[in-house]
Order: structure tokens, then sequence, then C-alpha cells
């Protein structure tokens, strides 16, 4: 059993090179991991003996919407830069100890190692991330839309500045 | 010579008798054996997340309702569990009582409709009937609590809607002694019939690593052996006070984690849930269920994962605020979702037949897996 | 016989030769279908109250008395209905099937004596025809199903042929023990045979007389219990409905078919399900035998002994019959390698050693 902290401190004794700061304006914190180390870091997490984080609880994708915003006529907006972040929760069930880690993403390109390789889990979680935020998981098996169609090309509904479309196959969108 | 054979692609559902909704399975067979089972779900998208970006606190309740639409009254308290948390209210101790009551209630009634309609998936309907006719009783109950019998907008952030009527008590106690006799039949008609055994014993055998990877939760978990019950082990509300045991699967008819242990268990939680019940009936304090209504619900900034152990998994709220009358993202940890991910892996090799056992067994909803 | 009443009747005017017997037969063969589709619209309605009140509903209750013209309902709707064939199906075998499969259930009737005074035909291998006969049933699921152009169909198809073909072989073998210990294979002779009271039933070891009587009991038993799971699996009844598997194969080899196609399905599978309850009661317990003796003999009234002996022949269907849906409504479904198992492993291991070990007792 450990706490944040401790695990914090592994780490960042481990990863000195990009491991640094804890998300701390949230009431939950975070640890913040570089977007191509997260499936290294996890890897860590999972297979070291004192951690021995077997289970990922979930896999959460937000829009942090701080980019800049261009409103439209209509009353629409966009944003021009700001960050996507990927949220993931970890437990162990054998030392019952938690850790929150988090990934922020640029929105211009969000690419973000798959950890599906160690938490089957985590392939479904990240097909829904990508359906609704649009992260792009390098490594992925099966990267493709999970709730919407398959072919769905408006977008990703739970970004911001998401519009819906006109039209979806011909038929009018209401 | 060599004859050249191709596998056939099936497509089950989405309109399909056993597929408990709209789910796609695209099953790939050779003969009647399974090579390959790919879920297609999506059909029900209701865009909960999303329109939860737009309402505020209090309006997402009744949208958590239609999450699994079978267990609404366990998707309202982890929500309000998790509001709470944010706001750090502590609710009254009559409400505590009450949430654990209606909670447990719940958990029957959605065992019930997943042992009923298992029973159907093997070929047995009678059960089923048997399943609905208490489940109905507890339906009766929540009817006259806050007048809904599916969606019920009954906990509050802070509080209740209402107050239980004063006969609730009374006919809650009959049900739950009347109920210990039903499970008995249950037992008699299903639970040990030969057939349904067969079917069901050594089918789908779910090992300890491999549910733990793919996330599984909740009796899916205990059935394969895991003592870990968020009731227990991660305990909210009034849970730590109460006496209760966690069941786990022993597979007494055939390998542990197997689809009878997985249907076992949840005739075992019934019996569990039958024993909270007792001890909350006759332990709720007097009180006022209003008094700690907040006036004004809009957290402060941050973040909160709060988890409950709704009848099918772990059900956890992820809400991060931006101080806000709306939140600013919500993600539901859907049990069904989670659970549904691992039919591929534990079909391979059956026979088509086996789908249906192993699918029922694992008890999803799909309000709850397409959100 | 009623078919020689009827020779003599078109005798007397002045019908004889080939043409007499054609319309004799044809007058004969109007009977069955006059008890079938009654019994089968009966036979619907009782499933759905037996269904009703094990279940703690009631079932219809709207139509008529307590429902009882609910199937009147069904067929009018059934009539009325559109008649659909998938685009891409094989029209012609998809149309012949349904009129197969009940030709292939009507059909069985023929050698089934419903009184001592009316048997469609009273052929010497009575029971072999039957059994042959009602094989007519495979080649039109077989046909339904690849004609549909539906894998649901085509799998529910493929493994009611397995399931159909493999359990013929216990109940050939059970109809062997009987020839063993009878001597004949017409179901007439058979019946008129288990007269008198209830122990010359072959459930009670016939009518042999001697030791032998008593100790044939046990074998007829097991005999009796083996044909009729056996017949159970060729009528696919719960826990054999496997072909038509509503939760896995949607409604098997008769998904595609709607209205009077479908009804004709309904209607095979319901009078099937009579004919093999007839066959059990005529092999075992006395076929249209009254258990007791005749009120007719009794009282010196002759043309009431054929009445008796229908009413108690209805009986005794109805109650296998009703044995069926007992079933059907308590147990779950069998899976398909389980019930090869069953048939392959239990049942015919076990008719044969029962039949070896009968002839053995009849050879002393």
């Amino acid at each position: 059993m450990k706490t944040q902290q401790e695990i914090f401190e592994i780490l960042k004794a481990q990863y000195p090179d990009f491991i640094t700061t804890q998300d701390t304006e949230a009431n939950e914190l975070a640890i913040e991991v570089p977007a191509l180390q997260i499936n290294s870091v996890c890897q860590f997490l999972a297979s070291n003996p004192d951690l021995l984080f077997d289970s990922l609880i979930l896999l959460s994708a937000l829009d942090d919407a701080n980019g800049k915003k261009n409103s439209e006529a209509d009353g629409s907006f966009e944003f021009d830069g700001g960050t996507l972040s990927v949220i993931y929760h970890l437990e162990s069930s054998k030392l019952r100890h938690k850790v929150v880690l988090k990934v922020v993403v640029p929105r211009e390109k969000p690419e973000v190692e798959s950890v599906s390789s160690i938490w089957q889990h985590a392939d479904w979680e990240e097909r829904e991330a990508y359906d609704m935020i649009g992260i792009i998981f390098l490594n992925h098996p099966n990267l493709q839309r999970i709730l919407m169609p398959y072919d769905w090309d408006a977008g990703f509904p739970l970004r911001k500045d998401y519009k819906n479309p006109e039209f979806y196959m011909g038929i009018k969108v209401p | 010579m060599s004859i050249k054979t191709e596998h056939m692609v099936l497509n089950m559902g989405p309109q399909h008798p056993s597929t408990h909704g709209v789910l796609r399975l695209e099953v790939e067979l050779d003969g009647e054996i399974i090579i390959d089972v790919k879920p297609h779900i999506g059909y029900l998208h209701r865009c909960f997340e999303k329109h939860c970006e737009a309402l505020t606190y209090p309006q997402i309740i009744p949208y958590v309702d239609r999450l699994d639409y079978l267990a609404s009254m366990y998707n309202e308290f982890g929500y309000v569990v998790a509001v709470e948390k944010m706001l750090g209210i502590q609710v009254p101790e009559r409400v505590e009582y009450i949430r654990v009551i209606m909670g447990e209630l719940q958990r029957i009634a959605s065992h019930l409709v997943a042992v009923g309609t298992y029973g159907i998936d093997i070929g047995a309907f009678t059960p089923f009937l048997y399943c609905f006719r208490d489940r109905e009783r507890i339906l009766n109950l929540f009817e006259m609590t806050c007048g809904a019998r599916l969606l019920y907008n009954y906990f509050w952030i802070g509080g209740l809607s209402h107050d239980i009527p004063p006969d609730f008590v009374r006919i809650a106690k009959e049900f739950v002694q009347d109920f210990k006799g039903t499970l008995k039949e249950l037992n008699n008609l299903l639970s040990y019939n030969k057939i349904f055994v067969e079917r069901t014993a050594n089918v789908g055998i779910l090992s300890v690593e491999t549910a733990i990877n793919y996330g599984i939760t909740g009796p899916n978990l205990r059935a394969s052996g895991v003592k870990w019950d968020l009731r227990r082990d991660d305990p909210y509300s009034v849970y730590s006070k109460l006496d209760f045991d966690i069941p786990v699967g022993q597979g007494l008819q055939g390998t542990v984690g197997d689809c009878w242990d997985r249907y076992y268990i949840r005739v075992l939680e019934m019996e569990q849930s039958v024993k909270i019940l007792e001890q909350a009936l006759d332990q709720i304090p007097e009180g006022n269920v209003q008094e700690a209504l907040p006036k004004r619900i809009k957290p402060a900034e941050g973040q909160i994962y709060t988890r409950v152990e709704n009848p099918k998994g772990e059900l956890g709220y992820f809400i991060v605020s931006k101080g806000g009358l709306q939140p600013h993202r919500v993600k539901v940890r859907a049990p069904s979702f989670v659970h549904l991910g691992i039919m591929g892996e534990l079909c391979k090799g059956h026979l088509v037949a086996d789908i249906i056992a192993v699918l029922g067994s694992i008890d999803i909803v799909l309000g709850e897996v397409d959100r | 016989m009623i078919y020689d009443s009827l020779i003599e009747l078109l005798k007397w005017l002045s019908i004889t030769g080939p043409a007499a017997s054609a319309i004799a037969a044809f007058i004969n063969s109007i009977f069955p279908v006059v008890f079938i589709i009654p019994f089968a619209l009966f036979a619907v309605y009782l499933e759905r109250k037996v269904s009703a009140h094990m279940q703690d509903r009631l079932g219809p209750m709207r139509v008529g008395w307590h429902g009882w013209l609910q199937s009147f309902a069904d067929i009018l709707k059934l009539i009325q209905k559109e008649d659909v064939v998938p685009a891409q199906a094989d029209r012609w075998l998809f149309n012949i099937a349904p009129v197969l499969a009940f030709v292939g259930s009507y059909a069985a009737f023929a050698a089934i004596p419903f009184t001592s005074t009316y048997v469609g035909s009273g052929i010497d291998l009575g029971i072999i025809f039957i059994v042959a006969i009602s094989s007519l049933v495979v080649a039109s699921l077989l046909m339904a199903g690849w004609a549909s152009n539906n894998k649901y169909s085509l799998l529910g198809a493929m493994r009611s042929a397995a399931q159909i073909i493999s359990y013929e072989i216990p109940t050939v073998v059970v109809i062997l023990t009987l020839l063993c210990v009878t001597g004949t294979l017409s179901l007439y002779q058979l019946s008129e045979n288990q007269t008198g009271n209830i122990f010359n039933w072959m459930i009670f070891g016939g009518y042999s007389g001697g030791w032998q009587k008593f100790a044939l009991i046990p074998f007829m038993l097991v005999g009796m219990v083996i044909l009729f799971i056996s017949t159970l699996a060729e009528v696919n009844r719960t826990p054999f409905d496997i072909p038509e598997a509503e939760s896995e194969l949607v409604a098997g080899y008769h998904t595609e078919y709607t209205g009077m196609k479908f009804a004709m399905f309904f209607l095979a599978e319901y009078a099937n399900m009579f004919a093999v309850s007839a066959i059990v009661s005529a092999l075992f317990f006395g076929g249209y035998q009254s258990p007791f003796g005749y009120v007719g003999k009794l009282l010196g009234i002759s043309w009431l002994v054929p009445f008796e002996q229908l009413f108690w022949f209805t009986m005794k269907g109805m109650f296998f019959v009703f044995v069926q849906m007992w079933l059907r409504w308590t147990l779950p479904r069998l899976r398909v390698d389980q019930l090869m198992n069953m048939c392959w492993k239990y049942l015919i291991p076990i008719s044969i050693a029962n039949f070896l070990i009968v002839a053995f007792l009849m050879a002393l």
C-alpha cells in the first residue's frame, strides 16, 4: 500500500528526465507523463514488484478548452491551440493502491502511445477516447470508432468546439 | 485431394432475441465452432457525456438513470456520492440508510433480471417469470416511494426527493421474508438443473489474471474467485456498519470462473442483499431527509473519480469541474462496457450456442455500454 | 374396418374396381385431417394455457371464455398475412418445403389405429412405415433451411437433420425390442393384442403370460423411456428444440417463413407431437384400448365401443402431449454436441443392451 506521493517519488527516481511534476490544481493529484513515454512508464508500473499495477480502472480523455477561441458569426467557435489530456486511473488489485497519471498533448497533434499491450481493458477505452475526443493512440491494434458510426467524418463529438454536421449519408441530422 | 473450406461469418443482431438489446456480434464460424467474436456497439448511443456538459449537476440525475436502466437507483447512488464528495457535504444518517436500502433492493431487482434472462438464454422460460414476479414487488416498493417504476430521480445531491412512506418498512420486511423462499424455489428450478449445469459449467472460463487485465469487476470478477467488493474494500455510505459476506466463485459444478459460477454468484449476492436489507430496515434512524440539501450546487475547480459497487460491477464517475454550474467533463466507467470487451476472448473455441451462454453470464445492459 | 365398409357401400352404388378403391381410400384419408386440424388448434391453446399456469400467469383470456377462441383468431391472422419470399431464396424449394413437412407428419397417421374399426392402412409393417415416412420431415427441413438463403435457417436445418437421423436409431432399436416380444410390426395388431385389462399393456410385460411377463416389466420401462426421449427429439421439442433454438438461431429453419407457410410448419409440429404420443401409447400403453373394459360391451351396445376407444386413444395421446408441454416449460435446452452425445453414448448403447436382454429372456 503506497500513497500517490510515494509512487511519484519512485517514478521520479526511475525517470528523472521527464517525470517532474504533479498536477496539483485539481483536488485529485495526477502525475504528468509525456505522451510518448506513457507506455514505458506504465510497463514499469505494471511490472515493478513494489507497485504491481495490474489493473487500469479508467482511461478518460478530455478537452481542456484552453486554446484561443475563434468565434464565428453563427455562434459556433473553434479553438486554436490548447491541449487535450488523457487521464489514467490505475489500481493494484494485490497491493490495493491507486495512482493517477495524466498526459497532456497539443490539440494539433494529439498523439499518445497506446497502453493496450499492457492492459487489454485499454483497447476499448482508447477506441472510445479516439472516437469522442480524437486522441490518436500510436501502436493501437485496432484504432477505429466504437460508439459513433465507423464512417463518421464530422469530427470528434466531445471536443468543445464540435459542430453537428448538417447531413450524414444524405440524411438530415436533427 | 484437399477440400477448400471457408469460414462463415454470422451476424448476430442488432435484432436478435438474445443480445439483450441492440448489440451486433460479428461471429466467425467454422461449422459451429467459433473462431472469433467481434462486438459492434453504439446502436444505443445517446450522447450522455455530451449532454452532461450542457446540464447543471442536479439536472444530470435523470440522465444517469438511463445508463443502466435495470439499476437506476444505483447509478444515482454513484453520481450523488461523487458530487457530494466534490462539494464536501455530509448527508444525514437516515438518508444514507434509505439509500442503502434502495440500492440493495435495486441490486436484487437487477440480479433477478440477470438470472431470469439467463434462464431464457439457456432455454428455460419459466424461471424468468418467477423472477419477474418478485421484481414486480420491488418495483411496487419504488413506486410507492417516488412514483416511478424504472427511472426514479430519487436520490438528490445531499438528500432524497421524498422520505419513505410510513408503510414502506413493513412492506419491505414482508418482501424480504418471502424472498428467501423464492430464492430456494429458483435454485431448485434452475440452478441445480442437470441440463442447465451441463450447458453452463466449464463454459467460458475466465481466469483471474485475464479478468483483472480486462478490467472486469463486480460479480464477474468475484465469480473468478477474487474477493473484491467496493462496498467492503472502498467503503462508501454506511456499508461499513453493516454485516455481510462477499461470496466468491468456487467452481462447485465445474471450474472456477465458468458461466455457472457467474450465474450462481448473483444468486448468492441476492442472499447477501437480503441480509443487508434486514439489518438496514431495522437500524434505520429518524431524521429529515432533506436537511442537507445544498442551496447552490457549484463545486470548486478540480476533478474527482468516485466509484460504487453497481449490481453489474464497478460504476465510476470521473467528473471534471471548471468551477461552473455545469461539469466540464463527465466520464462514466460503465461496467457493462468494460465487460463486453471480453466477449471475444471468452467465446473462442466454443460452439454457437455458447455465445449466448457467455453473453448472458456477463450480464450487460446496452444502455450502459453505449451511453 | 371403415375402408371395407366403404367398398361395400360403393359396390351398392355400383362402383367397383380401381375407381371404388380410389374413392374409398380418399374418403378414408379424410378422417385424420378432420382429427389433426382441430387437435392442432386445441393443442396450441393448451400449450399456452399450460405454460401460463406453470408460470404464474393466466394466458389468453380475452377471445371467448378463457380465451378458447384464441387459436382461431391466430389462424385468421395468419391467413391474412402477406406471403413474403426472400428475394434471394430458391422459390421452388422454399414453397414446397412446408407442404412436405405437413405431408410427412400427415402420412404417419395412415398407420396409426384410432379405434379397432378405423386405421388408415392396416399394413403389416405399420410402425416401420411411420419411422420411414416421418423421415420425409428431414428433407423438408433441409429444403427450408437451404432455400431460405439465411445462415440461421441453414444452421438450424443442419442441426435438425443430424438430430432427427441420429435419434431414429434408438427408436428403431426399441421397436425391434417390441418385435421380439410381440412378433408383429402392425400397430393395429399390437393394439388389439393389448386388450382386456391394464395389465395386458406392453409396459406391464404384455399379454405373453408366464414368468417372462414379470421379468419383462423393467426392460419395457427402460424401452418406453428411451422411446419417449428419442421421439421427443424427433419432433424437435424442448429440451431438444435445438434446430429452432430461439435464443441462438432466432427461429431456425422457419426464420424466413410467414403467414400460412409458417402455419404449415406449426401444424406439422403439433401433428407430430400427437403422432409420437400415439405411437408411444400404441406401443406401450394399449393404444386405443380401455384400461378397464368397455361400457359398450357391458350394455351390449356394440356401436359404442369404437367411440369409447377413440376417447381412450385421444386421452392417452393428450396425456403424452401434455407431458411434452410440461417438459418444455420446465427444462432448459441442451447444446448440440450434448444432444449428440446423449444419443450416441447413452440412448443407443442402453437400447441395444435392453434389446439383447429382452431377446435372451424371450428365447428362454
